[in-house]
């Protein structure tokens, strides 16, 4: 597969990089009048027989690294590497917040320490020096205020983009979100529409106790009107927050502090400012046969490490990263229900009435002579969050909760424990 | 404000149709008059205006005209509420006319007006139509929002009503956001975000214009005191009931609610305040005939004495005909048939609105989002009903 692995230097005439020779047009690459330097990493010479050099250049392989660097519609990218480029969470969501700020003057950031602290999780940082104090306001702590102030804001025509610091502080603001964001397009019959992003950290944290762990995914997915939007990755914080900030309804972008420091792999074509991801389909990060596994936000990552696990004990477990609750992507779930025919639901909030429960509902409904296995739920404890790091580990889920569930769904006996 | 420019309006708006019977010789259209208020107003942390105001014989008739208009829809909606062709919530404003006539005579329609669920004569006033607010009413495709919204939820966002709200004190926020915006927007305009003596004392009213004041807003808090919240008076659910004095770094001024005079001159003075300094609050001490809403008498709480003494003493449109009439601008018949014209249009009104159809079932599922992105959306039973959203 040596098309990953090829740096190809495509040359727009502006553009310096290593040891480039001349312009070539990324659309014709093979004109014998145009040089073409291919750099290989170190790593790789040893699996060519050959060196590459001008018109003599095989137009097969080219064209397919062409494919992976420039995928069709986009604009030439202007960074890319063999390995591809790792970005946090947090760099994610800062580039995708100054691109649409920068993008549209109607775009404005407002929440508590966005401005001048650089915001409480460092997302913000640089924005209020790039944009200034009438962009990226710091708003006092009245979040009922201030979220009914971007509403306002929303229904003239900006497009706020409002930060909780939590979302468990949403709740002072909960009926602006629900009320008069929500159900205002329809109460209106499309007059008053609210293009505004809530967006803040979501679930729980590390030794926060009860009053700042909780997710809210399932309370705001319940409301017809919102978009919830739960990313996991850095391509997804930056495509599904470029997404929100673009779209003309209240959107609620879950967020999760635990994910922000966390690096992932971004492709060029994510990194480009015009990305964006579409909302309401999931992404199936890890493809298998024997049952699928869905997660949104931080539990992906545990998802997929139980994913690991079970595929030691030859176990093949597909990963769906929701991406986003509302809309639900229902077809693509119920697509690997029917592959799999069996289905585990992970999340990190509480169980009862929880987003596990709608997507159960929806298999049910939707594919239930492909279940071979009643469908099994992993969720927080049915306890609020305690603050003692042994309780709190129980009140999370584990990795290994994953894996047991996975494991009673294909019928691998797997012991009961005694009731607690 | 200039004859020409009221005559213009009157001209415009589908709420002024109104042609004088006769020439009047006494007073011509152009000349200004000028009339003092019932009392002068009281400033809180500012000067207050003066209580002269100067207005026109055309002026004074578009608010004669324009305030039966008002009061007839209402008593009208009551009917129609009691035979049972409103459902719901209904709740009327007449008494309170004045308030919105007063605000309409002082701003522009790129001004922006917000308010609580007390909403058909600030809609009417913003250039809404009496067919579509009786269609609203009644739940008919030909309603403001579409018979979706229903009495609380009337729009009218191309003049600059923003509804039309059902939560108390919401509206007030969501108001200093729109100054916010017109200020973000350089416009030059400002908003006006009214609410009741309830939710005078509704914490996020103190969030949002302790926000407006730091931000130096162009948002104008307007109270609506009524004196009553639902059944409670406001002397049982306020400590101080001096609700222009509330905002206390922010100043405020009281106005004699019932005087359509007053409220123009503090409008006009308040919409100046604030492009200049930020916000600003005015008090309209106002009285509503009906109870809080149709399911309630409104005699509980206050005595019939009561209320026909406000009716007596301080009726917006009779405080008008005594002035129009006290400086020969017009006869007793001639208000008469005004009245009778203003009767017999929300009759014709309500008739074509009776005629009009109930919305499309297909529209239970419009407008949930601007954009659906083609995903499903599912009525009581999925199995049955089921509909992508655009």
């Amino acid at each position: 597969m040596i098309h990953q692995n090829i740096l190809l230097l495509l040359l727009p005439s502006h553009h310096i990089a290593f040891g480039a020779q001349a312009k070539v047009s990324p659309f014709s690459p093979c004109q014998a009048n145009h040089r073409l330097v291919a750099f290989f990493p170190h790593r790789l010479r040893s699996s060519l027989s050959r060196p590459i050099a001008l018109a003599s250049f095989d137009s097969e392989i080219l064209q397919e690294g062409l494919n992976r660097v420039l995928p069709a519609g986009s604009v030439l990218p202007k960074k890319y590497s063999t390995s591809a480029k790792e970005i946090t969470v947090r760099e994610a969501l800062n580039s995708a917040l100054d691109e649409e700020m920068s993008a549209d003057p109607k775009v404005f950031l407002m929440g508590e320490e966005v401005g001048e602290y650089q915001g409480a999780y460092k997302i913000s940082k640089g924005l209020l020096e790039k944009y200034g104090p009438e962009r990226v306001l710091d708003t006092p702590i009245t979040e009922a205020g201030f979220a009914g102030i971007g509403v306002g804001a929303a229904y003239y025509g900006l497009r706020p983009i409002v930060e909780f610091m939590t979302f468990n502080f949403s709740m002072q603001a909960i009926d602006h979100i629900i009320n008069s964001a929500a159900k205002s397009n329809y109460m209106s019959a499309g007059q008053i529409s609210v293009p505004i992003v809530f967006r803040g950290p979501n679930g729980a944290a590390a030794g926060v106790g009860a009053q700042h762990s909780q997710c809210f995914g399932a309370w705001y997915a319940h409301v017809p009107g919102l978009k919830v939007l739960t990313p996991y990755s850095s391509e997804d914080a930056r495509g599904l927050l470029k997404a929100a900030i673009r779209d003309p309804d209240p959107v609620v972008f879950l967020e999760n502090e635990l994910l922000y420091g966390e690096s992932f792999p971004v492709s060029a074509e994510a990194l480009d400012s015009s990305f964006c991801l579409p909302i309401g389909k999931a992404k199936i990060e890890r493809e298998g046969k024997d049952v699928t596994i869905t997660a949104f936000s931080k539990m992906v990552g545990y998802a997929l490490q139980a994913a690991d696990v079970l595929s030691t004990e030859g176990i093949s477990a597909e990963v769906i990263n929701l991406r986003s609750i509302r809309p639900l992507d229902r077809a693509t779930i119920n697509a690997s229900v029917r592959k799999t025919n069996r289905l585990i639901t992970v999340e990190e909030g509480f169980p009862q009435h929880g987003v596990g429960a709608e997507i159960c509902m929806s298999v049910v409904e939707e594919s239930f002579e492909y279940l071979d296995a009643p469908v099994e739920r992993i969720a927080g404890a049915d306890v609020p969050m305690p603050y003692a790091a042994n309780l709190e580990r129980m009140a999370v889920p584990q990795v290994d909760d994953i894996v047991r569930a996975a494991k009673r769904a294909c019928y691998r006996a797997v012991p009961l424990a005694a009731a607690a | 404000m200039a004859a020409s420019a009221v005559v213009r309006r009157l001209s415009s708006a589908p709420l002024r149709d109104h042609r004088l019977l006769r020439p009047f010789s006494s007073t011509g259209s152009e000349s200004t008059i000028t009339v003092e208020t019932s009392v002068p107003f009281t400033g809180h942390k500012i000067n207050p205006p003066s209580r002269s105001v100067e207005t026109t014989p055309v002026e004074l008739l578009s608010f004669f005209r324009d305030m039966s208009l008002m009061r007839r829809m209402e008593i009208a909606a009551d009917s129609l509420y009691k035979s049972k062709l409103i459902r719901g919530f209904c709740h009327l404003y007449d008494g309170q006319e004045s308030i919105a006539i007063g605000l309409e005579a002082a701003i522009t329609k790129k001004d922006a007006i917000i308010t609580a669920y007390r909403d058909h004569c600030i809609c009417l006033g913003r250039g809404g139509t009496l067919v579509e607010s009786f269609a609203e009413l009644m739940g008919r495709r030909a309603g403001c929002s579409k018979g979706k919204g229903g009495s609380m939820h009337f729009y009218k966002k191309e003049s600059g009503f923003f509804g039309g709200h059902g939560i108390v004190g919401a509206q007030v926020p969501l108001g200093c956001g729109l100054a916010f915006a017109q200020k973000y927007l350089k416009e030059g305009t400002v908003s006006f975000a009214l609410y009741g003596d309830g939710a005078a004392n509704q914490g996020q009213l103190f969030e949002a214009l302790n926000i407006s004041a730091l931000w130096d807003l162009p948002a104008i808090l307007v109270c609506e005191n009524n004196h009553y919240g639902m059944g409670t008076a406001e002397w049982r659910s306020s400590k101080s009931p001096a609700y222009y004095k509330r905002g206390d770094y922010v100043p405020g001024l009281k106005v004699d609610g019932m005087d359509v005079l007053a409220v123009k001159q503090a409008s006009k003075f308040a919409k100046e305040y604030a492009l200049k300094n930020g916000p600003i609050i005015l008090e309209m001490d106002t009285y509503r005939y009906h109870g809080h809403s149709m399911s309630d008498p409104g005699s509980t709480y206050r005595t019939r004495d009561e209320i026909s003494g406000v009716r007596q003493e301080r009726d917006p449109i009779e405080r008008i005909r005594k002035l129009l009439l006290s400086h020969e601008i017009a006869t007793v018949s001639d208000l008469k048939d005004i009245e009778k014209e203003v009767r017999r249009e929300v009759e014709e009104a309500i008739a074509q609105a009776k005629e009009n159809l109930m919305p499309d079932p297909s529209e239970l599922f419009t407008n949930v989002y601007v954009k659906g992105f083609g995903v499903e959306s599912f009525g009581a039973d999925r199995k049955e009903v089921k509909a992508i959203l655009p």
